[in-house]
């Protein structure tokens, strides 16, 4: 029925991309650019008791460092947040204190980045060492060093005790769920710190234009925040600031940061040139991180599947700074609790500080956490009860007309909001799944390879209700074509492209004829940006609005021109035809009518979207995987990803974002990880030595999109960006229990661990 | 110093310094489709084709390659016409970000020519040196398996 949604419109900015056309962030070259390199601290945890900048300004070539000495001091999130950003102030361009292996010290502005690099090699620096914590339980206790004891601050819980915020909601009565119940267990899990990787590192380059403005062309999912956030730290009006967001190389939450565009219009504005800064590969492991989190599980279940009681308690180390602290922990809770029927719950939060790298937005927030402890534990009660996991996860999960208590306990960063689940395939997700894995089909040993299957169901949002908000504007041009100008960042996630698909489907014309402008706050309307899976569903629903008043109006001068009523036209392939006479007029005709011949005016709209729901995508994984017992090495031989994400608009990109998340996850889940010394370094940031997946390691991988109709979104979409990388973490230990009877409660399940569990024999992790 | 290059089919002269990175003069010299992504030869974002080899530019100094050839994406397309792995990357939705794409089609291109038929792990095997963190490699390695069948006409 639809004729531009649901089809499979190659990318509007792939031609460019396939022909490596210079439309990055670095692809443009500026006359008299400034390099700036950063010098890093090499303690966790410092006071800078002077620094010497006389050798360095010396050299020739350095036009500025920057240090707490000369830089201006305001508070600040780095978190790229709708304002007020729930993540406290906590931060600085430049601090006297430094947090952690890595945190900045100063910055060289030069003309070469090999003049800027060794530049800072000749900043003199002198270092009061202080006692450093790593642990985040640790952290909170009397006694422990106070990361954040500046005064200035804002927005910390309890700076005394590192802890940055915590929640605590109650949902019926843990006391009777738990008394209810014939089985009762207790675990605790724990997920490791990991990063982003895009393959383009963070990026941005400042200038002036020629009326003294600022111009921010970054590499950034956020825009506007970053329009905001510099205009804050800067001490200049937004209006003497234009953020441009080009094409970008992934992001993955990661670039929702906003810690380098001011330093570099700061250089732009104190020298009046233009200045760079690129982040080698090295700095970008410490960018920013994934949320570590502990969780203590304790559920309650009768023999017959029913949940009594769901009892989740959380801590979260957020690193030296508190970006995105408490939304990712109340996300923890909010994404996963709702997705299982229980009466009883009880979910609570803490997040701390600790000397080590800075966590943020990583795709997921917190849901991936949560994940890989509500999914083991799943597992864990259907063995206890005797029941197969699958059919425990059919009994428990949420259904279509449901609700559950935590949508309006918990949101994100505050209360949430009463939503009824209004689309949900996850039933048929499961069937779906199990056919094509063959679950359980294949024999269980062969030779020294045991084979193992495992189960995880998932669930996300598509947006932040009532505080995400997109807008749109398009505009009708003399040919019937239209520019569509939105906000809304494309990361590489396809959404100019289904955006335009949208539109197309609403103005009844090919997607070939919308022309698609984003991310510019100069040009386009607000949005948000890219982040909690909102841009599909959000900034769709604006373009959606957008595109219907638009028609409107060529409808109603199409009338004009035809003599007919409004009630007797309709609009279809790029004319206005009148049902009555079967008469017609094309676009074409109508906008040079409106431009040129008759009460002249340009057609035009522009809308904004705000949903007071955030409809949940769901999914379904399955794995088959075999377990080398000689060697500890897991081998995932087949992954199938069944997916509800509403009409997927382009199946295609979906398909895309699906199968780009779950391979991030399995990477996530068995090689990526943090190795620190006792300094809290970063022992490993290299790709040499931080393995992501290459094609070499990928598994065989079918993703099934199961269409549900969600009647909020855009032509019943949903969201499709994060969910699925909630699953492998939970789905791949699932599946090794299966395989070799040995439960790992902490990821990543790298050789080591699983030979370890394996020559134990059962103690550690192991069968309880 | 002064070098003399063949890139994709012209000869230029560039001047350089003994140290100079060969990506960096790429780049500077305005082939922007040659990508930086990690500069220690991990990643595959800043690939060409040296003397019809697939290399890593940030692993090489610009004065290495005086007299020999390359081949960067910028040189794959006739005038407004795609090549045919051009064509399939983005058919087949092989493109997300676009980050990796120049290496990837690259990683393909070396491989097709020597080899139109590969087998999926041959195709796996070449872009084995090229990172893709958005599309998990499904969709690329489907669109070298096209790009292969319509190179050899069978398509
Ligand atoms: S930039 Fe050369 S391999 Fe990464
Ligand atoms: S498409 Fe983004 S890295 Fe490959």
């Amino acid at each position: 029925m639809f004729k531009e949604v649901g089809r499979n419109v190659p990318r509007v900015d792939g031609y460019a991309l396939v022909r490596g056309k210079p439309v990055f962030t670095d692809d443009i070259d500026l006359k008299d650019m400034l390099f700036i390199k950063f010098l890093r601290s090499p303690h966790p945890h410092a006071i800078i008791k002077s620094i010497d900048t006389s050798q360095a300004e010396k050299m020739e070539g350095v036009a500025l460092v920057l240090s707490y000495e000369n830089a201006p001091r305001v508070p600040h999130t780095t978190a790229g947040q709708g304002y007020p950003e729930p993540s406290p102030y906590d931060t600085v361009m430049f601090d006297r204190k430094v947090r952690f292996v890595g945190d900045r010290v100063a910055c060289v502005a030069a003309t070469s980045p090999e003049v800027a690099e060794e530049a800072t090699k000749k900043l003199s620096v002198e270092y009061e060492v202080l006692p450093p914590v790593f642990d985040p339980e640790w952290a909170m206790r009397d006694g422990a060093p106070i990361i954040h004891d500046e005064k200035d601050s804002q927005g910390i819980l309890d700076p005394q005790h590192n802890l940055v915020g915590e929640v605590e909601v109650k949902v019926g009565s843990l006391e009777k769920g738990f008394k209810e119940a014939d089985v009762i267990l207790e675990r605790r899990y724990e997920v490791h710190y990991a990063q982003h990787t895009p393959i383009e590192p963070h990026i941005v380059i400042t200038w002036l234009d020629e009326n003294g403005r600022l111009v921010i062309r970054s590499a950034t999912q956020v825009p506007f925040h970053t329009r905001r956030i510099c205009a804050n730290v800067l001490g200049i009006p937004i209006q003497r600031i234009r953020v441009v967001k080009p094409r970008i190389g992934g992001g993955f939450g990661v670039k929702q940061e906003v810690y380098l565009d001011y330093v570099a219009g700061w250089i732009t504005l104190q020298t009046g040139r233009p200045a760079k800064i690129e982040l080698t590969r090295e700095e970008e492991f410490i960018s920013r991180t994934r949320h570590p989190i502990i969780t203590l599980l304790k559920a309650g279940a009768k023999r017959d599947g029913t949940l009594t009681a769901l009892d989740m308690r959380i801590l979260s180390n957020t690193g030296a700074y508190g970006s995105h602290a408490t939304t990712v922990m109340y996300n923890t809770g909010s994404k996963v609790l709702p997705l299982y029927r229980c009466p009883n719950v009880r979910f609570q939060g803490r997040v701390v500080y600790t000397n080590l790298p800075v966590a943020g937005a990583y795709r997921g927030y917190g849901a991936t956490q949560g994940y890989f402890a509500t999914e083991s534990m799943l597992d864990e009660l259907a063995e206890e009860i005797g029941m197969d996991p699958v059919e425990l996860r059919k009994e428990v999960h949420i259904k279509e007309g449901e609700t559950s208590p935590i949508f309006q306990a918990l949101g994100e960063g505050r209360e949430g909001i009463s939503q009824v689940i209004s689309s949900c395939k996850l039933p048929q997700c499961i069937e779906e799944g199990l056919k094509l894995i063959g679950w359980k089909k294949k024999p269980k040993e062969e030779g020294r390879m045991s084979r193992g299957y495992g189960c995880a169901i998932m669930m996300q949002g598509s947006g932040i209700p009532a505080i995400d908000m997109g807008a749109a504007l398009i505009k009708m041009n003399e040919d019937g074509s239209f520019n569509l100008l939105v906000g809304a960042t494309d990361l590489g996630t396809g959404s100019d492209t289904i955006l335009a698909q949208i539109a197309a489907e609403a103005l009844k014309v090919p997607t070939k004829k919308i022309i698609v402008y984003s991310s510019d706050t100069d040009l386009t309307p607000f949005d948000v940006g890219a982040y909690a899976s909102s841009t599909t569903y959000i900034s769709g629903g604006a373009v959606l609005k957008t595109a219907e008043r638009v028609l409107e109006e060529i409808i109603r001068i199409g009338g004009e021109m035809l003599n007919e009523a409004e009630g007797e036209l309709i609009a279809k392939d790029a004319q206005v035809i009148s049902k009555r006479t079967g008469r017609s007029v094309t676009y074409e005709e109508i906008a040079k009518n409106s431009l040129y011949e008759r009460d002249q005016h340009q057609i035009i709209g522009s809308m904004s979207h705000i949903s007071s729901q955030s409809p949940p995508p769901f999914a379904a994984h399955f794995v088959e995987l075999l377990v080398d017992r000689g060697t500890g090495k897991v081998k995932v031989e087949r992954y199938v990803a069944c997916v509800d994400c509403g009409t997927p608009i382009n199946p295609k990109l979906a398909e895309g974002q699906v199968e780009g998340s779950i391979i991030n996850g399995i990477s996530y889940a068995l090689t990526e990880q943090f190795i620190f010394d006792k300094n809290g370094r970063m022992m490993n940031a290299s790709f040499q030595d931080y393995k992501i997946f290459s094609a070499m390691d990928i598994p065989e991988l079918k993703v099934v999109l199961i269409p549900s109709h969600e009647p909020s979104g855009p032509f019943g979409a949903k969201s499709v960006g994060e969910v699925n990388i909630n699953g492998p973490c939970p789905a791949i230990a699932n599946a090794i229990w299966d395989a070799i009877g040995i439960r790992f409660r902490e990821t990543p399940f790298t050789p080591e661990r699983i030979l370890r569990a394996l020559t134990l024999g059962g103690s550690s992790g192991a069968r309880t | 110093m002064l070098i003399e290059v063949t890139i994709n089919g012209i000869l230029k002269s560039f001047e350089t310094s003994p140290g100079e990175i060969l990506l960096d003069l790429l780049r500077r010299e305005g082939y922007k489709s040659v990508k930086r992504g990690c500069e220690t030869g991990e990643c595959g974002a800043c690939s060409i084709i040296l003397d019809g080899k697939l290399a890593k530019s940030c692993l090489l100094f610009a004065p290495q390659v005086s007299g020999h050839e390359i081949v960067t994406l910028e040189g794959m397309e006739s005038f407004s016409k795609l090549h045919p792995i051009q064509r399939a990357f983005l058919d087949e939705g092989a493109v997300q970000c676009g980050f990796c794409t120049p290496g990837m089609i690259l990683a393909a291109k070396t491989l097709l020519e020597g080899n139109p038929h590969p087998m999926e792990e041959e195709i796996k095997e070449a872009i084995s040196g090229n990172l893709c963190r958005c599309t998990g490699y499904i969709k690329i390695i489907r669109a070298i398996k096209k790009a292969g069948e319509i190179l050899k006409g069978n398509v």
